[in-house]
């Protein structure tokens, strides 16, 4: 073996790439706050709804579930820019993964809404409370917990497809290190070194997600 | 208080109410025995709204139940139920989850809520478990949650379907106690039940239900003394009483 380490200019863009690993989180959060909302919305017309908002609904958990997040991204990234609809390398990686989280989470919300008994819906009717208020007070609260782990480990999902991001020219955590790989030829370290910032930040989020979850689930 | 005529009810081709006339005055309780399936806890369902009716009228209050101008979450805010399943609200403590109503359908304030909670729940002798979860109650003391939490919304009248029935034997007791508790104070109450005893010893009559009718209903001594129907006396031939 002749390749000689050198991790000095590793250490010297150590800045910018953390910069980027911040653009990833920043991505990734956002996506999740959007999935969660979509994946709620398509999981009630799934389950509720009839004729053609439930296609729709379907189709798009389809797409989402069985085909490569990969495609998803290049989809709102190349596909749409056939069209002319050309979006910012950001919101492309944003659509995408947003179109993929909300897929799952969809089915996660699912599977969650029909492990609450029937009998909960009518208990809170029966004192007098609204379709809306039981949904919000006592079927979600109830499907939040359900939901939670799977929604913490689509979250990390999200924070690793996001370096899909580096294939439609987003510089976030991958992008940035691809930059600096291909400019100083030291692949291997750039990428070891982005590997274990990915390793740590996915910890971080699982180490908040169980301090989350002792607070918020008492019960 | 409760006026029901030629109520019927189907579930598709099923019928399970075939023209039930039934009235309740202020006060009485009224127990309803039967073999399962012959349609005592759809009535409950019906009355309260949570089933739509096919034909007949029930009148609670003065108020048509089943007319489309009515609004059923007023409706139900008068009426307490109290489900087989006691259906305790798992992410809620105690105290929670019999404050929400007040709160959030009576709009009370918050201070006021807790206050009328936690008379409800001294009330039916839950005032050692306030901050504690549901998971952390036997059934039994999960049953009693449930009538505190319908008790909370000072309902004029109070619907049981089955309240004993998915509970241990030796938990039956406590349940029975606190709806005898309730018929002492003049509360007016329909009690599906397949405690005879209770039955006999609570209610001012009993309806007994065969085939989706009221096959015979009267005072309890005399309903269990003399039963006139011959489906009675074969279905309390085999049930203890």
């Amino acid at each position: 073996m002749d390749y000689n380490f050198h991790w000095r200019p590793v250490f010297k863009s150590l800045p910018d790439l953390l910069e980027s690993a911040l653009l990833t989180l920043e991505v990734a959060i956002l996506s999740m706050i959007l999935g969660i909302l979509f994946g709620l919305a398509l999981s009630l017309i799934r389950i509720k709804m009839t004729g053609p908002l439930k296609w729709f609904a379907v189709s798009w958990i389809e797409l989402a579930r069985n085909t490569p997040a990969l495609l998803q991204l290049f989809f709102f990234g190349f596909g749409l820019g056939a069209f002319g609809i050309h979006f910012s390398p950001f919101l492309i990686v944003l659509l995408g993964l947003t179109f993929n989280n909300s897929g799952y989470l969809a089915e996660n919300f699912r599977g969650g809404f029909n492990s609450i008994p029937e009998t909960q819906i009518r208990a809170s009717l029966s004192l007098g409370m609204n379709s809306f208020q039981t949904y919000t007070r006592i079927i979600i609260p109830q499907v939040l917990r359900v939901v939670y782990h799977p929604m913490t480990n689509q979250m990390v999902w999200a924070v690793l497809m996001s370096s899909l991001g580096m294939l439609v020219g987003f510089r976030e955590l991958s992008g940035e290190t691809q930059f600096f790989a291909s400019k100083t030829y030291r692949i291997f370290e750039y990428f070891a070194a982005t590997a274990i910032i990915y390793y740590v930040i996915v910890k971080i989020i699982l180490g908040l997600s169980r301090l989350m979850a002792s607070r918020l689930f008492k019960y | 208080m409760i006026k029901i005529t030629n109520l019927h009810k189907q579930y598709g081709e099923l019928e399970v109410l075939k023209g039930i006339d039934l009235d309740v005055p202020k006060g009485e309780v009224l127990s309803v025995i039967g073999s399962s399936g012959s349609g005592k806890s759809t009535l409950l369902y019906c009355i309260n709204g949570l089933e739509p009716i096919q034909k007949g009228q029930i009148i609670v209050d003065d108020i048509d139940v089943h007319a489309s101008d009515t609004n059923l979450n007023s409706v139900r805010q008068n009426m307490g139920m109290v489900f087989q399943q006691w259906n305790s609200f798992p992410h809620l403590t105690v105290l929670e989850n019999v404050a929400l109503a007040p709160k959030i359908v009576s709009k009370l304030s918050k201070k006021e809520a807790l206050e009328v909670a936690e008379k409800q729940l001294l009330h039916v002798g839950l005032g050692d478990k306030l901050t504690q979860y549901p998971s952390a109650l036997s059934g039994g003391q999960q049953q009693r949650l449930a009538i505190a939490r319908a008790l909370a919304m000072e309902p004029k009248c109070m619907l049981f379907d089955e309240a004993t029935s998915a509970l241990d034997p030796e938990l039956v007791g406590e349940v029975l106690d606190t709806i005898r508790l309730l018929a002492d104070e003049g509360m007016t109450m329909i009690c599906v039940t397949h405690e005879m005893g209770f039955a006999r010893e609570v209610s001012d009559r009993v309806a007994f239900f065969h085939e989706g009718k009221i096959e015979e209903i009267n005072q309890p001594e005399e309903l269990f003394g003399s039963a006139k129907s011959k489906y009675l006396q074969k279905f309390l031939s085999k049930v203890k009483t």
